[in-house]
């Protein structure tokens, strides 16, 4: 049996291996399927659903389900980008994101995938909940204000830094990041040289005094739409066949 | 509707809960600003000082959000005499700086702020409560949540050029949409 595997993504042929998700096999044939809980290098996740599409009809995580030679995946379509928006709209409306005085602001996933949604205004209520800001640490700030729960933080800590700093504690609409219980950040083992902080997509782990040290104008999402740094302009695509 | 045609496309501009500094934003269209005003003539808005609606307006601009019973007030004031309403700017689309408040319950606020404040001054020992001054909300409110808005342009301020792209498909009955370095949420 071949280990190769072969696929549909909006009509497009790709190629991977039996072993991996459809969001790995996108993202190695180029193909930008949404996401912000999913890294390459991490265990897959699947909390922030983001990267839904359609697997032969039904709705399914990118990057949790196996790639399998011939289904048919529906991505880049007007019902799953409608459906992103929504998502990415509660992830607004559920936090507390004042990006006009964020330090992530111009560098933030969430914000970003706001943009390329098209996003102008969250249109669900507003929750504003009660968060808490552990600045306890002398280089580190942890915003739960700002956290998505996307869990790349709790990954990182325990794959790749070896230290586990971080996970969840309660559920549903009270669930959030913790340190050991009732321990602050400075009580663990948080280093400013972790991983653990790159790997946050929103503002919820900063390193401090690095604020704002990049001018409006030449932040990483400034003029380049995220999902579009890598890949090729459409627009310019065209240019070159002509 | 019959309406006496004019020439110029009245709008309508306000400030509730914000800054000015989408107003300041508008100004800064430069010398565009000529253009505009021989596309459009200011009715109710600061721009021209005009403090009521005497005649109905094709496009109203909100700048800020609602803190307080007067916000609303004009708000739905807006929504009556406009034909498309715009929400401008980060506070009108999602509360803004204002809406930290919201984060903190009001009596909490109101007692830092005009009681317990280590700055404080404040000998009748009670927040301001003269009957001309508007209620608070319990909270400060995006517009949209108080009446129904037909676009939105965020952005702490939105850039003059924004503002003058979304004017620019207002007033020329084009649907605004914004290419991607204009859509910004700072």
């Amino acid at each position: 049996m071949s280990d190769r595997v072969s696929f549909t993504i909006d009509g497009t042929r790709v190629e991977a291996f039996r072993s991996q998700s459809i969001m790995d096999a996108a993202m190695e044939s180029g193909v930008y399927i949404p996401r912000l809980c999913h890294v390459p290098g991490l265990d897959p996740w699947g909390s922030c659903r983001v990267c839904t599409v359609k697997v032969n009809g039904r709705f399914s995580t990118a990057c949790t389900q196996p790639a399998m030679t011939g289904l048919t995946v529906e991505n880049d379509t007007e019902e799953l980008n409608d459906l992103r928006r929504d998502l990415v709209e509660m992830l607004f409306v559920g936090g507390n994101h004042f990006c006009m005085s964020c330090e992530k602001s111009g560098n933030c996933e969430l914000q970003a995938m706001g943009y390329r949604l098209g996003i102008t205004a969250p249109l669900h209520p507003y929750l504003h909940p009660d968060r808490d800001v552990d600045a306890s640490h002398p280089d580190i700030m942890l915003d739960h204000n700002r956290c998505i729960l996307c869990a790349r933080c709790v990954r990182t800590s325990r794959d790749l830094d070896g230290k586990q700093v971080f996970d969840f504690v309660n559920r549903g609409s009270d669930r959030r990041i913790a340190i050991d219980p009732g321990a602050r950040l400075k009580d663990s083992d948080a280093d400013v040289t972790d991983r653990a902080l790159d790997a946050c997509p929103v503002g919820a782990l900063l390193r401090k005094r690095e604020g704002f040290r990049v001018p409006v104008g030449e932040r990483e999402y400034d003029h380049v739409a995220i999902g579009e740094e890598d890949g090729v302009d459409p627009v310019s695509d065209l240019w070159d066949e002509s | 509707m019959t309406q006496v045609k004019t020439e110029k496309v009245r709008i309508a501009t306000t400030s509730l809960a914000g800054c000015f500094g989408c107003h300041m934003s508008l100004l800064d269209i430069d010398e565009r600003i000529l253009q505009l005003a021989e596309l459009v003539e200011f009715h109710k808005s600061p721009v021209v000082d005009r403090k009521t609606f005497q005649e109905r307006c094709a496009v109203g601009l909100i700048e800020g959000g609602c803190c307080n019973a007067e916000n609303v007030e004009t708000l739905r004031a807006f929504r009556d005499q406009c034909d498309i309403l715009v929400s401008v700017g980060d506070c009108a689309t999602m509360g803004g700086i204002p809406a930290l408040r919201n984060l903190v319950p009001l009596e909490e606020c109101l007692r830092e702020a005009f009681l317990d404040g280590p700055s404080t001054v404040n000998p009748t020992g009670r927040p301001p409560d003269d009957p001309e001054l508007p209620l608070l909300l319990d909270k400060v409110y995006p517009c949209h949540e108080v009446v129904r808005v037909d676009y939105h342009l965020p952005g702490c301020p939105p850039s003059a050029d924004a503002l003058w792209a979304a004017l620019q498909a207002l007033l020329t009955g084009a649907e605004p949409t914004l290419p991607y370095p204009l859509l910004k949420y700072d």
